[in-house]
C-alpha cells in the first residue's frame, strides 16, 4: 500500500476522507518505476462527480491496458482541502501512487462544462504547475484537454499545452508511443509538441496566431509552426459495434452520482435538434453490437456488484435493439435482482411495458422535455415531439398508474415570444387537465407537475452558433412572466415550477463561445476566489462581474450579440464533420421554422458522411413510433 | 441459513464510513457471486447487520456481521471467494453458522476489546509518565464524566464499565493467546490495551476514556493524538463469562 499523502488528522478534520484515499473496488495497481509514462487523468470537479463520468473509466481502462503506462486519477479537492492544502503547502497528488502530479509526463482534463472552468486552474495551481502554458519548463507535465467543451477550446487557449479534439479511443497511442521515444531520446518540450501536432486530432494553440478586428471579432486565426494543421479533424472511433470498453470499472466506496453500471449502447443521435451541441458532434449516430452489449453488461455487473445498470445514450429509443436488449436485461437482472434504469426514454407501448416490469409504479415519474412551450417554437428549434405526443404518452402512462410528471424547457430560444414563454404554463395545464378525466375511482390521487425552464446557451457546431443570447435581465424577466402565467392556470396547485440561475448561464455563454481573449477574465475570478462555479453554494457573481470589469472585458459582446454569417468564430479552424455551410442552413430553416428530417429518415447532407461509417451508410427506414 | 462474519479494516480503509461499509459488503457479496437471501417485496435487499459500527478513524480486526444465505461453498472456500471480492485492507477472517434462534449480532455485544495507542508525532508523556498516571487514574474509586447527549449533559460514573487494563499484549491477553496484529505500531511506544463495556445498554467508546485520562491528569486533549483499535467484540454467556461472537454457534 502507498503511504497516503494526507495525514491522518487531515483525513479525520475534512468532509468525505474517502474522496483522497483511492484504493476504491477496480483500482489498478502498478509499479511506478516500473513503467515508462505516467498519465494522470483529471475531472476537474468533486470526486463523486468525477467518479460517474465514463469517458474517464473508458480511457482508465484503456491506457492501463499498456504495460508501459501507469493512468491514475485526480479530482478538485472540495474547498475544505484546498484550503488546507494552500496553508499548508500540500502538493495536489494522484488517487493511486498518492504522489504529486507535478511528477507526472501527462495530466489530461476533461473538460465537460465551462462552468469548471475554475477548477481547472485550481487543479494547476495546487499541482504547482504554471497556469500558463508558455511559462511551463522541462519538469512540468504536458498538460493536455479533452471532451465536449475543446469544440470551443480558444477560451482556455492559454491554459494548455495541446488538446485532444472529438473522441479518446483514436489517437492516443499515438501519442503516448512518440512520447516513450521523444523520452527516451531527450527531446525537448517543444519538440514533442510539434511532434503530435502533426497528428489527426491534436491542437496545439502555441502554434496559432489570432489578430483581432476594430470591433473585437477575429480578423485572422493562423498557423505560425510549420508542423501545426490548418484544419483540426475531429476523432471519431469508427469500429463503436465492439471497441474499447472496461469490464471491470471503478466502484468508489462512497455514493457516486452514478453509482451504477452504466453501458453506452451508441454514440449520436438522429434527432437533430438545433440547441443540441451533442447531437451535432457526435455525429454519425454509431451503435454497438448486440453480441458486446449483453457480453459487456453481464461482466460488468459481476465485476463491480453494482445494484443497478443504467443505458447510456442520447437518444435510447432511436437505438434499433432495444428491445431485445432491454428484454434480456429484464430477464438477466431479475436473477440478480438487479434495477434497470433508461433514461432518454420516449413513452410509449414498450417502454410502460418495460417500466412496469422493472420500475416500482410508485416511485418512478414521467419525464418529457418539450423544450419550448408552442409547436411554432418546437418546430424553430427542430425538436420532433407534439403537443398529441406528449398527452398521448402522458394519458397512456395516467392508465397505467403513474401521476408524476417531470417538464423540461429553455427559456431565450431564438424568436421567442410571450406565447411561447405562456405556452409551457399551458402545456403543463393540459397535461394535469388530461389526468383529470380520469373518473376520481380510477386515478391514483393528486397529479404532480414539475416543470423545469433553464435558459437557453447557444454553443458551436450547432445551427444557433450564430445566435444572439438573452441578457441576464431578460431572462429574468422572462421567468417572472411565466410564474404570473402559471399562476393562472387552472391545475396551478398541481404544477411546481423551477428555474435556473440567470448569471451562470449567462458566464456559460461567455465562455461556450469566447475567444483567446476571455482568459484574461478567467484568470482574474479565478484569483478573487471563484471556484466550483457550478455549485450554487459557491457560486458568487460579483466575483466574475469584477473580474470582467478588471479586465476590460465586455461580457454582452460574447452573448447579446448576433454574429454576422461573414464573421470569422474562433473555433472555425475545427472540421467536426458538419459543414458550416450545413449549420447556416439548418439556421436559416430554424427562421422559416422549417423541420429538417431525422437521419433516420433522410440524409440532409451535414458532412458526417466524411467518417466513412455509420448510420450515413445504412438504408433509410420508415420511422416507427415517432 | 444466518452466518456470522468476523472482519477486520485496516489501513486508508480506517475512513470509510459504516454506511460506505455496509455498501461495499453487499457490493463484495454479488461480485463474489454467493448465494445471498434477499428479501421479499418491491425493494429487494440482503439481509445483513452489524454488530457495531466502527467510527471514521478506528482500525479493527474484531467486527463481525450477520448475513443470510440460501447456501454456502465450505467454510474455507466460501472465505477466499468473499476476500478475492475485497481488498488487502477489508478480509473476513472467519465465519460461523448461527443456530436458529440465535440473537443477532448487535444485540449480542456486551464488551470490547481495545488497543489505544499515541500517534507519532503527537508524544506528550513518556511511556514510564504515561503508565504510572493512567494506573492512578484508573485506580480511582469513581471516574465521573459529564455526557453529552444531543438532549442533555448528565454526570456519568464510567469506571464499573472499564473491565480491564493493561500496557502490554503479555499481560492482556495472556502469554500464551497473543496474536500477530493488523493495528497500526507506533515508534514512541506509548500504548493501553482497555477491555470496556459495549453494546446496546452501557457502551463505553475508549475516545471517552482517554478524554477522561487527560482531564484527569490536566493534559490538553487531542483527539487526533491517538489511534484506537478494535481486536475483539464479546457477548455475555449465561454464567457470566465473556466469549468471542465468533464463538457462538457452529462453524459454517
Amino acid at each position: 500500500m502507498n503511504k497516503l499523502a494526507l495525514s491522518d488528522e487531515i483525513l479525520m478534520t475534512i468532509d468525505k476522507p474517502a474522496r483522497y484515499i483511492g484504493n476504491e473496488t477496480n483500482m489498478v495497481v502498478k509499479d511506478t518505476k516500473a513503467v515508462d509514462i505516467r498519465f494522470c487523468m483529471c475531472f476537474p470537479d468533486v470526486y463523486e462527480i468525477g467518479m460517474s463520468h465514463l469517458g474517464i473509466q473508458i480511457l482508465y481502462d484503456m491506457f492501463n491496458r499498456r504495460e508501459d503506462t501507469y493512468c491514475e486519477r485526480v479530482y478538485s479537492p472540495w474547498p475544505d482541502l484546498d484550503k488546507i492544502m494552500r496553508e499548508k503547502h500540500i502538493p495536489l497528488f494522484a488517487l493511486e501512487s498518492q504522489e504529486p502530479i507535478k511528477n507526472f509526463d501527462f495530466l489530461g482534463i476533461t473538460l465537460q462544462y465551462e462552468m469548471c472552468y475554475t477548477n481547472v486552474l485550481q487543479i494547476l495551481d495546487l499541482s504547482g504547475i504554471p497556469l500558463l502554458a508558455k511559462d511551463r519548463t522541462e519538469d512540468d507535465p504536458f498538460v493536455l484537454g479533452g471532451g465536449p467543451c475543446v469544440y470551443n477550446p480558444e477560451p482556455l487557449a492559454d491554459f494548455f499545452d495541446f488538446f485532444y479534439i472529438g473522441e479518446g479511443e483514436t489517437v492516443y497511442n499515438q501519442l503516448l508511443d512518440i512520447y516513450k521515444e521523444h523520452k527516451a531520446k531527450g527531446g525537448s518540450r517543444k519538440e514533442y509538441l510539434e511532434k503530435i501536432a502533426e497528428i489527426e486530432g491534436i491542437y496545439v494553440p502555441s502554434f496559432y496566431d489570432v489578430h483581432y478586428k476594430e470591433d473585437g471579432t477575429i480578423e485572422s486565426f493562423t498557423k505560425i509552426n510549420s508542423h501545426a494543421k490548418e484544419k483540426i479533424k475531429k476523432q471519431v472511433e469508427m469500429k463503436l459495434e465492439n471497441t474499447y470498453y472496461p469490464k471491470k470499472p471503478l466502484v468508489p466506496y462512497i455514493r457516486a452520482t452514478q453509482d451504477r453500471v452504466v453501458l453506452e449502447i451508441q454514440r449520436g443521435c438522429i434527432r437533430g435538434c438545433r440547441f443540441c451541441q451533442a447531437g451535432m458532434v457526435y455525429r454519425p449516430v454509431r451503435e454497438r453490437s448486440m453480441d458486446f452489449l449483453k457480453e459487456y453488461a453481464t461482466e460488468m455487473l459481476k465485476a463491480t456488484g453494482h445494484e443497478e445498470i443504467s443505458l447510456s445514450s442520447l437518444s435510447s429509443s432511436d437505438f434499433s435493439g432495444l428491445q431485445e436488449l432491454v428484454y434480456f436485461l429484464i430477464e438477466e437482472c431479475n436473477k440478480q435482482k438487479v434495477n434497470i434504469s433508461l433514461p432518454s426514454l420516449r413513452i410509449d407501448a414498450f417502454a410502460l411495458d418495460v417500466m412496469n416490469k422493472v420500475q416500482d409504479v410508485r416511485k418512478s415519474s414521467l419525464t418529457f422535455a418539450p423544450e419550448a412551450g408552442t409547436q411554432r417554437l418546437r418546430d424553430v428549434i427542430n425538436k420532433g415531439l407534439t403537443e398529441e405526443s406528449i398527452l398521448n404518452g402522458a394519458m397512456q402512462a395516467f392508465n397505467g398508474g403513474w401521476n408524476r410528471v417531470k417538464l423540461y424547457f429553455m427559456l431565450g430560444l431564438p424568436t421567442e415570444t410571450e406565447d411561447d414563454i405562456e405556452g409551457i404554463a399551458v402545456l403543463s395545464d393540459r397535461i394535469a387537465r388530461e389526468y383529470y378525466t380520469i373518473p376520481k375511482d380510477q386515478r391514483n390521487g393528486k397529479v404532480g407537475i414539475t416543470a423545469s425552464t433553464s435558459f437557453f446557451v447557444p454553443k458551436p457546431f450547432t445551427p444557433f452558433q450564430w445566435s444572439r443570447m438573452d441578457t441576464a435581465e431578460e431572462y429574468l424577466n422572462k421567468q417572472h412572466f411565466l410564474r404570473s402565467k402559471f399562476n393562472e392556470q387552472l391545475n396551478k396547485k398541481s404544477i411546481k415550477y423551477n428555474w435556473h440561475e440567470a448569471e451562470l448561464s449567462v458566464l456559460e455563454g461567455v465562455f461556450a463561445r469566447g475567444d483567446r481573449k476571455v482568459a484574461a477574465a478567467l484568470m482574474a475570478a479565478y484569483k478573487e476566489g471563484c471556484l466550483f462555479d457550478s455549485w450554487t453554494e459557491f457560486f458568487d457573481n460579483k466575483k466574475w462581474v469584477k473580474a470582467f470589469a478588471d479586465t476590460n472585458i465586455d461580457i454582452n459582446f460574447y452573448t447579446s450579440r448576433e454574429r454576422d454569417e461573414e464573421e470569422v468564430l474562433p473555433w472555425d479552424f475545427i472540421d467536426a464533420g458538419v459543414t458550416k455551410k450545413f449549420l447556416l442552413r439548418e439556421y436559416k430553416n430554424a427562421k422559416e421554422e422549417k423541420i429538417t428530417p431525422n437521419c433516420k429518415l433522410s440524409c440532409t447532407n451535414c458532412g458526417a458522411m466524411e467518417f466513412g461509417g455509420g448510420i450515413c451508410f445504412l438504408p433509410r427506414t420508415e420511422e416507427v413510433n415517432a | 441459513m444466518m452466518v456470522r462474519m468476523k472482519f477486520m479494516k485496516t489501513g486508508p480503509v480506517k475512513f470509510i464510513g459504516h454506511l460506505d461499509i455496509m455498501r461495499f459488503f453487499q457490493k463484495a457479496v454479488r461480485r463474489a457471486g454467493l448465494d445471498v437471501e434477499y428479501s421479499q417485496g418491491f425493494n429487494p435487499h440482503q439481509v445483513m447487520s452489524f454488530a457495531s459500527p466502527l467510527g471514521v478513524g478506528l482500525t479493527s480486526e474484531g467486527e463481525y456481521l450477520d448475513v443470510s444465505f440460501n447456501s454456502l461453498p465450505e467454510k474455507s472456500v466460501a472465505i477466499k471467494t468473499l476476500n478475492d471480492a475485497m481488498n488487502e485492507f477489508i478480509q473476513v477472517t472467519d465465519m460461523v453458522e448461527l443456530n436458529s434462534g440465535a440473537k443477532n449480532a448487535m444485540a449480542s455485544v456486551a464488551a470490547a476489546d481495545y488497543l489505544v495507542s499515541v500517534k507519532d508525532g503527537y508524544e506528550f508523556l513518556t511511556i514510564n509518565e504515561f503508565q504510572e498516571k493512567f494506573n492512578r487514574f484508573l485506580l480511582q474509586e469513581n471516574i465521573t464524566i459529564l455526557k453529552k447527549s444531543k438532549k442533555s449533559e448528565k454526570e456519568t460514573d464510567i469506571k464499573p464499565f472499564i473491565y480491564a487494563y493493561a500496557f502490554t499484549d503479555r499481560e492482556f491477553f495472556g502469554a500464551d493467546n497473543r496474536k500477530k496484529s493488523v493495528a497500526e505500531e507506533y515508534d514512541n511506544g506509548v500504548k493501553i490495551y482497555l477491555r470496556l463495556s459495549s453494546g446496546s445498554v452501557n457502551n463505553l467508546k475508549p475516545e471517552l476514556v482517554t478524554e477522561a485520562f487527560c482531564e484527569y491528569a490536566g493534559i490538553p486533549f487531542n483527539e487526533y493524538a491517538f489511534q484506537m483499535h478494535r481486536f475483539e467484540l464479546y457477548t455475555q454467556t449465561e454464567d457470566g463469562r465473556y466469549i468471542p461472537l465468533s464463538e457462538v454457534g457452529n462453524e459454517a
